[in-house]
């Protein structure tokens, strides 16, 4: 009886375990520092999680499709870079549209090999973040970017205006969060990705075409890759080519805590948004209690691991692994 | 000759003809485009070449074998880091002031035990968690890098001790002493890998790891063994460089890790695991400071360097591809 019981508190803490997580870093957080919870600090942590938040939504696709993506950040700086290039040169709207072709391509490119000619992601992707990292320092010349005109020009609504009362950072996230979420749970498209990671085999033999759907995964990585460019380059309207460096990790980060399997075939979008809001909080509520900004990064390794960790030992019903 | 024995034979010398490729290149480009007098083939050239690979390659010899695991370690900057920050600080340490310079030997011995202690734990967590490597080390290489800089913030820690200066840059039968560091560490990883029963498991492991564990071997304590090893190695790297630097950046050793896995990869050894050397991963580490070199013999941006070592990681994936048609289907990560 006890074991049953045991079982069972095991099974809903890993069911819900992040959100019980997050509501009980919430609560401590408050008790801490009562500014934690005002309406102004949950929108300035909101609106600086934005831009990862918006890249986090790409690669959940892309890791329930059982792949990785570590050239987003990379990606990143280059969107951000070539729009701020391009905005003085041919106007913002035809810079914004150039700009979103050209990551499109680049995430077309690594469609390509890992879908159609199957190489392993993990590799193509360290590859790409080497090589677009290359092209952004080319293309910049090594030189940061910046618009000659920061007052005149209305490009900086992406990153810097309010539109109902909101951020429009913050608007970007959460109706991109829900299209694709609605995409991924409601679509024969976001049931095809789940059928492709969860078993490719399986999916390919019940007519899948595995390969078209791991190449539309990192199409939508790199869409959101080259939103979140968008409002990085006109939060700041000017930028260091290295801008997204590292993101990729952070990114990566969220998906896991959100509880997607690196093995594919598991997470949600909802999820996803979870475990981006859980990285931006603890940041917060880690400097709004006085600790030091780094300590931050100590507490994720620990709370990723321990996320990771009672998932994994929910699901074998032991804590402990079974590697001798 | 089977097509199978040309085809391994092929494989295991490319990196070897690779690195023939791209000396007769940028000797030949070099005599065009080069604005200095000296040829590239030039034997000081060489040497300093070699010196400059040790702090990725002694790394990537540790790399080699936890990914023959079928294991990966994105930590290793990040403790490269520590060792480095522990080895300066520690030279100014009160309680070692009456040492002298015997302090040096002490420092040594700390920073390699912090990296071979957070290398263990990563290989620890693992073990006793399951949680696959990619996670474990992705979370520790954040976890550890937030410990630099809790450490001293922004600022360098540097110290600068002539002795050790002297020690790291001296040469001995004409090689620096950072260049006989890489080059012992390949001999032991290689006599590790090659010779012992450890090896052997490591082979097998990761190649198959349920049947390791049938065969009756201990897979946990293994891999752990094997993280201490890397983490033991990242600390090594950081000794021998920072002796002559004398100065460590809190950012420093950031994508190391990016460095080390495509010298690994380029040297042959399989991401999946259960294949790879120490003398193609050798092979990787000189290729790719090679082109770093000789792109910039010749001239070319810095920028070049990435966009150029990312491409031909993924041709070499692709050609490895093309050879391998009908090898194992492949693990997904």
């Amino acid at each position: 009886m006890s074991t049953l019981s045991k079982q069972k508190i095991g099974g809903i803490l890993a069911k819900q375990g992040i959100l019980i997580a997050f509501l009980a870093f919430m609560v401590a957080f408050t008790i801490a520092n009562p500014k934690f919870l005002t309406p102004d600090n949950i929108l300035s942590v909101v609106r600086s999680s934005a831009i990862l938040g918006v890249m986090a939504l790409g690669v959940t696709f892309v890791v329930i499709s059982g792949n990785l993506d570590l050239s987003v950040g990379s990606m990143m700086s280059f969107s951000t870079i070539v729009v701020l290039d391009l905005h003085d040169k041919i106007g913002p709207v035809m810079a914004i549209l150039a700009m979103f072709a050209m990551t499109l391509a680049l995430g077309a490119v690594i469609g390509f090999l890992v879908g159609y000619l199957k190489l392993n992601s993990l590799i193509v992707t360290l590859g790409m973040l080497s090589a677009i990292h290359g092209l952004t320092l080319t293309y910049s010349g090594g030189k940061n970017m910046d618009i000659a005109d920061k007052e005149g020009t209305w490009f900086s609504v992406f990153g810097q205006g309010t539109a109902l009362g909101l951020p429009v950072p913050i608007l970007i996230f959460v109706a991109l969060a829900a299209i694709l979420g609605l995409v991924l749970s409601k679509t024969s498209f976001g049931r095809k990705v789940y059928a492709v990671g969860g078993n490719g085999t399986a999916a390919t033999f019940s007519g899948i075409r595995r390969a078209r759907t791991v190449f539309l995964c990192y199409i939508i990585s790199a869409g959101c890759v080259a939103t979140a460019g968008l409002i990085q380059a006109s939060r700041s309207l000017g930028s260091q080519n290295t801008v997204g460096q590292g993101l990729e990790l952070e990114v990566l980060a969220a998906v896991i805590l959100g509880g997607a399997s690196l093995l594919g075939g598991s997470g949600t979008i909802f999820k996803t948004v979870i475990g981006v809001l859980i990285l931006g909080f603890i940041q917060n509520g880690l400097l709004l209690v006085g600790l030091q900004f780094y300590v931050q990064f100590v507490v994720t390794w620990v709370i990723i691991i321990l996320a990771v960790w009672l998932d994994i030992a929910a699901k074998r019903g032991k804590l402990w692994s079974r590697i001798a | 000759m089977k097509f199978g024995t040309f085809s391994n034979a092929l494989k295991s010398g490319a990196i070897w003809g690779f690195i023939l490729i791209e000396l007769i290149f940028f000797s030949v480009a070099g005599e065009f485009l080069s604005l200095s007098d000296k040829a590239f083939m030039d034997w000081e050239n060489m040497l300093l070449l070699l010196k400059q690979s040790a702090p990725i390659g002694i790394i990537a010899m540790g790399m080699t074998i936890v990914m023959v695991n079928g294991n990966i370690d994105l930590s290793v900057g990040a403790t490269f880091a520590i060792a480095a920050i522990v080895l300066l600080d520690s030279l100014t340490w009160p309680i070692f002031a009456g040492l002298g310079d015997w302090v040096i030997p002490v420092a040594w011995l700390l920073a390699l035990t912090a990296g071979t202690v957070l290398g263990a734990l990563n290989g620890f967590i693992v073990w006793k968690t399951g949680v696959d490597a990619f996670i474990v080390t992705l979370g520790s290489m954040l976890g550890y890098r937030g410990i630099v800089f809790m450490f001293n913030g922004e600022q360098p820690t540097s110290h600068l001790n002539w002795t050790l200066v002297d020690f790291a840059e001296a040469e001995f039968l004409g090689l620096a002493t950072a260049s006989w560091f890489l080059l012992a560490c390949t001999f032991v990883l290689w006599f590790l890998m090659a010779k012992t029963v450890h090896g052997r498991n490591a082979y097998a492991i990761g190649d198959n790891r349920e049947a390791a564990v049938n065969a009756g071997i201990r897979v946990g304590p293994h891999i752990m063994i094997n993280f201490a090893i890397i983490g033991f190695l990242a600390a090594l790297s950081a000794v021998v460089f920072y002796s002559e630097s004398g100065s460590v950046n809190p950012n420093d050793g950031q994508l190391y890790e990016l460095w080390v896995i495509t010298a690994v990869v380029l040297g042959g050894t399989k991401i999946t695991g259960g294949a790879g050397s120490v003398i193609g991963t050798l092979g990787g580490v000189i290729a790719i400071q090679l082109l770093r070199k000789g792109l910039g013999h010749i001239g070319a941006d810095t920028s070049t360097v990435n966009l150029v070592i990312g491409l031909i990681l993924i041709a070499v994936l692709i050609l490895d591809r093309q050879l391998n048609v009908k090898g194992k289907e492949e693990l997904k990560i």
